[in-house]
C-alpha cells in the first residue's frame, strides 16, 4: 500500500535532485530545468497532502504554482535570450562582473 | 520707591550702544563715538535716579528682580538684579567714571581709524561692568566677570598690529583664565554644599542665608579660597599680578577705566558683596589680609624703579589695590569699597592726566623725556598734581580719608600690617612724587607740547572735584548706614601723613633738581636691577612655561599621537578594513554559490526547527 510517507519520499528525492541540478549544472537552461523539478516536488507533497487531509485546498495551491511557474519560465527564457545576446554564453560560471 | 526697570535700563544702553556701532557705524568715527557716550550717560542718569530713590528710602533697601533663566529639576540659574546701597555705590563709580572717560577718549582717539570699534568694545565692557555690579547670583557674575575678561583682552590688544600689545592682552587673558580656573570651581563646590534644608542655589541673598548655618568649615575655607583666587586674578594680587603692568600697552582711557577704575576693583567689589561667606572665617581672612599687604608692598617698590608713566601709575594701581584687599581681609568691606570709591576717582584721574601728557608729547611715555610739563600743560599739571596728593593721601583729599580707614583697621587689629600699609603710604608718596617732580618739573626747555582740548581737560576737572571731595560726601555712610563708624584715629591718620610728607619731601630732595637721569639707579646698588626686573616673577613665569609646562605638553604630544592616533584612530579603521576584506571574499559573484549558501542556510534553518520541536 503506498502510503504519505512515499509520496514525501519521493518528493524529497525529487527536491533535491532538483537542488544538485542548480548548484551544480553549468548551463543557466540547465538551472531553469532544474527549478522546475523544485516546483514539481513541492506540487506533488502538495497534492499528496491534500489527498490524505480530504482538503482542496493543497490542489488550488498547485494551480497557482503552475501559473507562476509558467509566468517565471517565460520571463527566464527571454533573460537567457538576453544574456546570450549580450554575453554571448549561457554558462553561469562565465558571469562574474559582480564580484569584488 | 526704587524702580528696577532702571537698574535693567542702566545695564543695557551700553550694549545696545555697541550693537547698534557693530551693525551701523563701523566706518563713522563721529556718530560711534556719540552713540557709546549716549548709551553711557544713559546708565549714568539711570544710577543717578537710583541712588536719590535709595537715598530718600529708609531704612536701607535690599530689592531683588529676577527671573529664571535656565531651570531644571536640580538646578535653577536666575538672572536678575540685587540692587543695595553698596551696588549703587559702585554703580555710580563705574558709570560715572565712566561717562567721564567716554567723553576724553572721543578727543584722545580722534586720529585713530578705528575709533568705532574702540568704542565698540569700550561699550561691551561697560555693559559687562554693569553687569558684575547688577548681578544676583554667581553664575551670572561669572558670566560677566569673563565678559570684561574678554573686553580687556580686546582693548589691550586694540594696537593688535604691535606684537607687544598683541602679547599683553593674551597675557592677561591666560593669566585671568588659571584665576577664574579656581574661581569656577569655588563656584561649583559653593553651589554643591548650599543644598542643606532647602533647594542649591547661586542666588547671593539665599546664600547668605544658609552659609552661616554651615559647619564644615574646613570645606567652608576651601570654597572662600578658591573663591578669592578669582580675586586675585581680576584685581591683579600676587602671585597673579604680572599681567596688569603689560596691559598698558592698551589705550590710556583703557588703562583709566578698565585697569585702575573699574574692572580691576570687580574683585574687590565681588569679597564685599559675598562678604557673608567670608566673614566667619578668620584663617581665610588672615591669608586674604597678607596677601594684599604684601601686594601692596612690593607693587609700591617697583614702581620706583619704573620709567613709564603709564607702568608706574600701574604698580601704584596694584598697590592700591592690595590695601583694598587687606581691608577685606582685616574684615572691613566697608573701608574698602571706601578706598574703592575714592581710588577710582584719582586713579582714572591719573591715567587721564598721563593720557592727555601722551597725547601732547606724540606717544612718548618715558618720564626723563619730559620736563616741566606743569608750564606747558597747566590743566593737565594741575589736575595730575591733585590726583597725586590725593593718592599720597594729603589732607583734606579723599585719598586721605579712605587710606586712613584701612590704616586705623590694620592699627586696631594686626600691628605688623598696620607698618605695611604705612610704609606702602610712605612708599607711594615717594614713586608719584619722583614722577611728579620728573616730568612736571624742571624748566620748561622743550616747549613743544600743548594743553589737550576741551574734551579732554574737562573730564580731568570733573574728576579733580570728585578727587577733592571724595572723602567729604559721606560714601561710607551711604554704603553701610547700619555700621558704625569711628571717629578719625588721630595718631593714625598723624603718622600717616606724616609718611606721605615724608616721602614726597625724600623725592623732591632727589628728584626736585631735575636730575637728567635717575640717581637711584647707582644709589640703590644691587636691589635697583631686582626692582627692574620685577624680583624675577616674570622670569620666574617664563621659564616655568618654557620648560616645566612645555615639557608636560610635549609628553601629553607624544602620548597623544602614539595612543590615541596610532593606536586608537587608525588601530579602530584598520580593524574595520581587516575585517571588510575578510568579508568581502564572500562576494564571488558566482549565482550558484549564493544558491548554495541559501540552501546550507535554509538547510539549517530546518534542522534547527525539527530539532526544537
Amino acid at each position: 500500500m503506498i502510503g504519505l510517507g512515499h509520496y514525501i519520499l519521493l518528493s524529497g528525492i525529487l527536491f533535491s535532485i532538483g537542488v544538485v541540478g542548480v548548484i551544480t549544472s553549468r548551463s543557466v537552461l540547465k538551472i531553469l530545468l532544474s527549478l522546475e523539478l523544485l516546483l514539481a516536488a513541492s506540487n506533488l507533497s502538495f497534492v499528496a497532502f491534500s489527498k490524505f487531509n480530504g482538503d482542496y485546498t493543497g490542489q488550488l495551491i498547485v494551480f497557482f504554482v503552475i501559473l507562476v511557474a509558467a509566468a517565471e519560465v517565460a520571463i527566464g527564457l527571454a533573460i537567457v535570450v538576453l544574456m546570450f545576446r549580450h554575453f554571448s554564453t549561457i554558462q553561469a560560471d562565465e558571469l562574474k562582473d559582480m564580484k569584488w | 520707591m526704587v524702580n528696577p526697570l532702571l537698574a535693567w535700563t542702566a545695564l543695557f544702553a551700553p550694549l545696545a550702544a555697541c550693537v547698534i556701532i557693530t551693525l551701523f557705524f563701523l566706518r563713522s568715527k563721529t556718530p560711534s563715538a556719540l552713540i557709546a557716550i549716549a548709551g553711557i550717560l544713559t546708565s549714568f542718569v539711570c544710577t543717578v535716579l537710583l541712588f536719590l530713590q535709595i537715598f530718600h528710602t529708609h531704612p536701607a533697601v535690599e530689592l531683588q528682580q529676577s527671573f529664571a533663566w535656565i531651570h531644571t529639576s536640580t538646578l535653577t540659574i536666575d538672572f536678575g538684579v540685587l540692587i543695595n546701597p553698596l551696588a549703587i555705590m559702585m554703580l555710580m563709580v563705574v558709570t560715572g567714571v565712566g561717562s567721564a572717560i567716554f567723553i576724553y577718549s572721543k578727543g584722545y582717539m580722534a586720529e585713530d581709524p578705528s575709533m568705532p570699534r574702540f568704542f565698540a568694545y569700550l561699550s561691551l565692557f561697560a555693559f559687562s561692568m554693569i553687569g558684575i555690579v547688577l548681578s544676583n547670583n554667581f553664575i551670572q557674575l561669572f558670566i560677566f566677570w569673563e565678559l570684561v575678561g574678554l573686553s580687556s583682552y580686546l582693548l589691550i590688544g586694540f594696537w593688535y598690529a604691535k606684537p607687544s600689545a598683541a602679547d599683553a592682552g593674551v597675557k592677561a587673558f591666560v593669566v585671568n583664565r588659571v584665576a577664574d580656573f579656581g574661581f569656577l570651581c569655588g563656584i561649583i563646590l559653593l553651589w554643591s554644599v548650599s543644598g542643606v534644608g532647602g533647594e542649591r542655589t547661586f542666588l547671593f541673598t539665599d546664600l547668605a542665608g544658609t552659609i552661616p548655618g554651615l559647619e564644615n568649615s574646613q570645606l567652608l575655607s576651601t570654597i572662600a579660597l578658591l573663591i578669592f583666587c578669582g580675586v586675585v586674578g581680576k584685581s591683579a594680587q600676587v602671585p597673579l599680578h604680572v599681567w596688569l603692568v603689560d596691559a598698558m600697552e592698551g589705550p590710556t582711557p583703557v588703562s583709566a577705566l578698565i585697569h585702575a577704575a573699574t574692572m580691576v576693583a570687580a574683585g574687590i567689589y565681588l569679597l564685599a558683596r559675598t562678604f557673608f561667606l567670608f566673614e566667619p572665617l578668620t584663617a581665610v581672612l588672615t591669608v586674604i589680609a597678607y596677601i594684599g599687604a604684601i601686594t601692596a608692598f612690593l607693587a609700591a617698590t617697583l614702581a620706583i624703579a619704573e620709567n613709564d608713566i603709564k607702568r608706574i601709575l600701574a604698580y601704584s594701581t596694584l598697590s592700591q589695590l592690595g590695601l583694598m584687599v587687606m581691608a577685606l581681609g582685616l574684615a572691613g568691606p566697608l573701608q574698602g569699597m571706601y578706598h574703592l570709591t575714592t581710588h577710582a576717582f584719582f586713579k582714572a584721574l591719573l591715567f587721564l592726566g598721563a593720557g592727555s601728557v601722551i597725547y601732547a608729547l606724540h606717544h612718548e611715555q618715558n618720564i626723563w623725556k619730559m620736563q616741566g610739563l606743569l608750564k606747558q600743560m597747566p590743566v593737565t599739571g594741575w589736575t595730575f598734581l591733585i590726583g597725586t596728593l590725593a593718592l599720597c593721601g594729603i589732607f583734606p583729599l579723599s585719598g586721605f580719608w579712605s587710606k586712613d580707614e584701612i590704616l586705623a583697621l590694620a592699627a586696631e587689629h594686626n600691628t605688623v600690617l598696620y607698618w605695611a600699609g604705612t610704609l606702602t603710604s610712605c612708599l607711594t608718596a615717594f614713586y608719584m612724587g619722583r614722577l611728579f617732580w620728573t616730568a612736571f618739573g624742571g624748566k620748561d626747555d622743550h616747549g613743544h607740547a600743548h594743553e589737550s582740548p576741551a574734551v579732554m581737560t574737562i573730564p580731568l576737572i570733573f574728576l579733580a572735584i570728585l578727587s577733592i571731595m571724595g572723602g567729604l560726601i559721606g560714601i561710607p555712610h551711604f554704603i553701610y548706614p547700619e555700621a558704625a563708624h569711628p571717629e578719625l584715629n588721630m595718631p593714625v591718620a598723624m603718622i600717616s601723613s606724616g609718611a606721605a610728607i615724608l616721602g614726597l619731601v625724600v623725592s623732591y630732595l632727589i628728584y626736585g633738581k631735575r636730575p637728567s637721569r635717575d640717581p637711584l639707579e647707582t644709589k640703590l646698588g644691587f636691589i635697583y636691577p631686582v626692582l627692574k626686573n620685577k624680583y624675577y616673577f616674570d622670569t620666574v613665569y617664563g621659564w616655568y612655561v618654557d620648560r616645566v609646562q612645555q615639557g608636560v605638553a610635549i609628553t601629553f604630544a607624544w602620548f597623544e599621537e602614539v595612543f590615541i592616533v596610532r593606536f586608537g584612530v587608525h588601530g579602530l579603521t584598520g580593524a574595520a578594513k581587516a575585517t571588510g576584506n575578510a568579508l568581502r571574499q564572500l562576494q564571488t559573484g558566482l549565482v550558484q554559490f549564493y544558491a548554495l549558501v541559501f540552501v546550507l542556510g535554509v538547510v539549517y534553518l530546518f534542522f534547527v526547527m525539527v530539532t526544537r520541536l
